[in-house]
Order: structure tokens, then sequence, then C-alpha cells
């Protein structure tokens, strides 16, 4: 199972994941459209250690999800691996928010929640926040977690 | 083959049903439903109210789900008694049912305790089932006065399900402060003043004394005119069959951290039990339904000859109210130290002790809150991380790189 993982010796800092993310997202086709002049709502975080260190942190598929365990919705689960949200059934309670212990459950800014589907969702193929990663920091690779 | 039998068809039951087949394809499942609907997301109802799910869509899963599972529901029946003896459960109608593994899940009921006149009020309704949620709906019109017995959990997501649908609704409870379970003073306040911006009217710090048919008097002496009421004051652990069975219960039934009760072959998941707080290190009942799905599952494993271990449960709630968001976890133990962050439209409370993170209270930001609660959960030393950076925000960047390397460089 291909996850996505951080390679934070090469990470700038530039957030550009976070607007790629937001603009594959978006469903639109033109990104000064999408994007312009909003506040955008990622669902991968870019982080920065104490020491300058920076790279970007989304959903980590877990063998142990509890976001799926504790959805009082019955909104998210795990299928091939891959850790979805219902849209439809998600009510916004964001209990999901409140037990994520990598902090990767975020807000949508409509009141519902979301998380990194690996772009599995839309029609970017591979993640986008890999593709678009001007220094190869984020990579979309198998390390052997059992589905 | 394997019998497993389980008294109760909440989330519980179904997280009992998930555990028992992560081990055991084979043995029968025969679940006991006193209700006459499929596993159902419990706490929606509010959301039925507002409109924001339906009936279809409130199904905890999928429509093929018992089959899927292998599981035989009978709906509309309950349990007697519990022969723990002879390892065999006594319907309602006198079936009995053997079972190698029992997994009781039996929830918990509305508590109303006395109050003179009830019996003068014509519509009066709990608020724990979808069938109390329908009838609800049936009896209000757009000119209802709504009375809410409660300012708790169940009380005010009621009257958030109800605003918009009926002319006023007013909530009272004796508590002089909204969600007094979860909230102190402070943060109470702030979430009252939205309620009440939001058209939500409170008597607090006082008890409905007497009702006169579309009249409730209550302790100080206020008078407050209604058409519906709403009773929400609390529920009880339903402990019954258990106790009476001779396995040891207090307020809920007493289980370990593999969900075995005091009787052999005996679990118990959900609602119903009462079982070990880490954050607070006391045995409490946490009826919140992530550790409902979380203890049945354990017990499911368990029942079914693995090894599950359900050890680092806390009280943890998230609950908005018309737009306003709140997170709280953990507890606020004595002598602990509280390290404050507030302004007009949000606050956030974190409790320490002992070089813990024993609680939060959180409303308004809701940005990653998780990984304050995996430090309660963790019970992870403060020394270890960078706490005055977790202060401002939650973020992994505190961690360390070490933790960072295992989460973010391989599969957790």
């Amino acid at each position: 199972m291909k996850r996505i993982y951080v390679k934070e010796e090469w990470c700038l800092g530039c957030h550009l994941c976070e607007y790629n993310c937001a603009f594959a997202n978006s469903g639109m086709t033109d990104m000064v459209k999408a994007l312009r002049g909003k506040t955008i709502y990622p669902r991968i975080q870019v982080e920065q250690d104490e020491n300058g260190v920076t790279y970007a942190v989304s959903c980590r598929h877990c063998k142990d999800p509890l976001c799926v365990k504790s959805c009082i919705a019955g909104a998210l689960s795990k299928k091939d691996g891959v850790i979805e949200i219902d849209h439809d059934k998600c009510v916004g309670c964001l209990t999901c928010v409140l037990v994520c212990p990598y902090g990767a459950v975020v807000e949508d800014g409509s009141g519902v929640a979301q998380k990194c589907e690996l772009c599995m969702q839309n029609a970017c193929g591979t993640p986008a926040c890999v593709k678009g990663c001007p220094n190869g920091a984020i990579v979309y690779e198998e390390r052997g977690e059992a589905e | 083959m394997k019998r497993y039998v389980i008294i109760g068809n909440g989330v519980a039951a179904a997280g009992c049903i998930e555990g028992i087949r992560s081990f055991d394809t084979e043995g029968s499942i025969t679940v006991v439903s006193a209700e006459q609907h499929p596993v159902y997301c419990r706490p929606l109802i509010s959301y039925y109210l507002e409109k924001k799910t339906d009936l279809q869509r409130m199904n905890y899963r999928s429509e093929s789900f018992y089959t899927d599972n292998g599981a035989e529901v009978l709906y509309g029946r309950t349990a007697a008694e519990i022969k723990a003896d002879v390892k065999q459960v006594i319907l309602d109608n006198g079936d009995r049912l053997e079972y190698d593994a029992l997994c009781n899940a039996t929830g918990s009921s509305p508590f109303v305790p006395p109050m003179q006149g009830l019996d003068t009020v014509q519509y009066k309704f709990s608020f724990m089932t979808i069938d109390d949620t329908l009838a609800l709906e049936k009896a209000i019109t757009p000119e209802s006065k709504v009375l809410i017995i409660g300012a708790g959990l169940i009380g005010l997501k009621c009257a958030e399900g109800l605003h918009g649908r009926v002319g006023s609704i007013t909530v009272c409870d004796l508590a002089p402060r909204v969600l007094s379970s979860i909230l102190d003073d402070k943060c109470a306040a702030m979430m009252q003043k939205h309620l009440e911006a939001n058209g939500i009217s409170f008597v607090l710090g006082t008890s409905a004394k007497v009702f006169q048919g579309s009249k409730a008097i209550m302790q100080n002496g206020a008078e407050v005119d209604f058409d519906v009421l709403v009773l929400a004051v609390g529920v009880r652990a339903n402990t019954a069959l258990v106790k009476n069975a001779g396995g040891n219960v207090n307020r809920g039934i007493l289980v370990d951290e593999a969900c075995r009760t005091s009787l052999p072959d005996l679990y118990a998941a959900g609602d119903c039990t009462e079982y070990h707080d880490i954050s607070s290190d006391t045995e409490k009942v946490m009826a919140l339904m992530p550790n409902a799905y979380m203890q049945g599952r354990t017990a499911g494993i368990n029942m079914a000859g693995g090894a599950a271990a359900f050890d680092n449960a806390i009280p943890m709630n998230s609950i908005g109210f018309f737009g306003l968001h709140c997170h709280t976890a953990g507890s606020q133990p004595e002598g602990c130290e509280m390290f404050e962050e507030a302004d007009e439209n949000h606050i956030r409370r974190l409790f320490v002790k002992d070089d813990k993170l024993t609680g939060f209270m959180l409303i308004g930001h809701m940005h990653r809150t998780g990984i304050y609660t995996a430090l309660i959960r963790n019970q992870t030393p403060l020394s270890s991380v960078d706490f005055a950076r977790l202060k401002i925000e939650p973020q992994l960047a505190a961690m360390g790189s070490a933790y960072r390397d295992k989460v973010l460089k391989g599969a957790v």
C-alpha cells in the first residue's frame, strides 16, 4: 500500500503543497480562480520545528484509525488501506479532529471534516502535494504497512 | 463453533460484531435488539431534527452489515435474565439463548427524577432514540413553546435541533451553568452567551418543582409556560441484568481493560459500563460513543479468543451549537495547574499535573486538537516535549524529531 511520506531534509517550507492540495480538491480547473483571495483549507499542513526544519503533515492512514472508530456518524471508513470520509454522512461534529493524534483531520471551512484521501476521490492521479513539490520532499511510495 | 450473544444493538454491539469477526469468521452471532432499528448513530437525532441528516443516512453501517457479518438480529426483543451459571440468556418471550461468550451492551436509560404533576403534562418526551425523536417531531408546531429540563449535552443538542422549528425554547437546569459535566464556569458562560444570542432562553440554578398542565413552577418560584416538555435530566446505566446475575456493579457494570465483567465469559461494553479513566485514575461511567465502539470491539476480540485491551480511555467530547464548537477531554484533578489563552471568541484551557497534560477545554478554535488528546492518552511527560510551543498551538513540531520520524517516515 502506497502512502505519503516526507523527506524533511528536502523541504523548503514553501507551502506549495498546501495550495496544490486545496486546488486539487476544489473541483475547479483554474488554480488562480480556485484560490485567489480565498482562505485555503488544505488537507496537508506544513510545520516548522525550533531548528527551522520544515515538513508537511497529512493523514497517515494508520493501522489503528481512531478517527474511524470514533466517528459518531459512521462517515469514516477504511477501504483498501485508505481512510475516507463520506461527506454525505458527515454532520460536522469534529470528533475526528478531537481524536486524530497527528492533527491530520481538519475542518474544511464550511463546518465539516476533511482529510487526505491520497487524491483518489479527485481527478489528480498521483497526489497533488507529491506531484507539485518542487524539491521532491514529499513522496508517494510503499514502505510496507499491511492493509 | 462458538455461540456469541450480544444484548443490545447500539454502537458497542456493532463494535463487538466487528471485533468477533476480526478473529472468528465461523461462530454464530445473535443480537438482541429492543429497538426495531438496525444500529444507528444515536447522537445524530438532533441533526435529524435540524434536517442535517435523515433516517437513511443515520444508519451506522451499511444495509448488509448483519448479513455480511453473519449476525442474526432479534428485533423487538429484550433480555429478561442472564443465567451466568448455565450460560443462558432468557428473553422476554421466554426463549432461551445459549452462549459461549456474552456481551452485555444494554446502554443507558433516561433518568426522570420524581417531579410533582408530571402526569398532568400532555406532551412530554425523552430524547435518546429515533422513536423519541419522531414522536417529538410529531408534537411540535412552529408556535410550540418548548421547555427542556436539563442543560447538558442531550438537552442542549435537542434545543439546537428544535431551533427554527418551534416558537420558543427554554432550558432549565439545577446546575448554575450549562454543560456542567464538561465545562467550567468561564467556558460555560461563553457557550451560554452564544446559545442565548441564538434565541435559547435559560432558567439555571433551579429545577421544576410542580407541573400544572402547561405550566412549570420552579423551586425558586419562577413560572414557565410551555406546551411541549423534553426531559433530559440525565441517564442511568442499564445494569440490572448483570447485577441480577451476580456481577459486580457500581453506577455502571464494572469492567476491566479487556471489557470483562466479574462473571466468566460475560463481557460488557458501552454506556452501561463503569471503567478506568486514565486521566483522573478513577473508575467512571463515560457514556461516549467513541469509547462505546472501542469497548465493543475490544470485548468482541476477547470473546473470540483474541487478546485486546482498551487501556487508555478518557472522557472526551466534541460538541458544537450554532457554529460555535467546543472540544473537551480528560479531567482537572485537584491541584492541577491551568494554562489559559482566551479572547472574546475563543478560549483554550490546558490542565497540567505531575508533568502530564490531564485535560483541556477549547471553545472556538478546533484546529488539530487531537495532538493534545494524544498527550493525555499516551500520558506523555511534558518535560519530553516543547510544551511552551504546544500551549500556543497543537503541532507535531513540539513533539521532538524522533517522534516525527516515526510518524511521518514510516507506517503507523
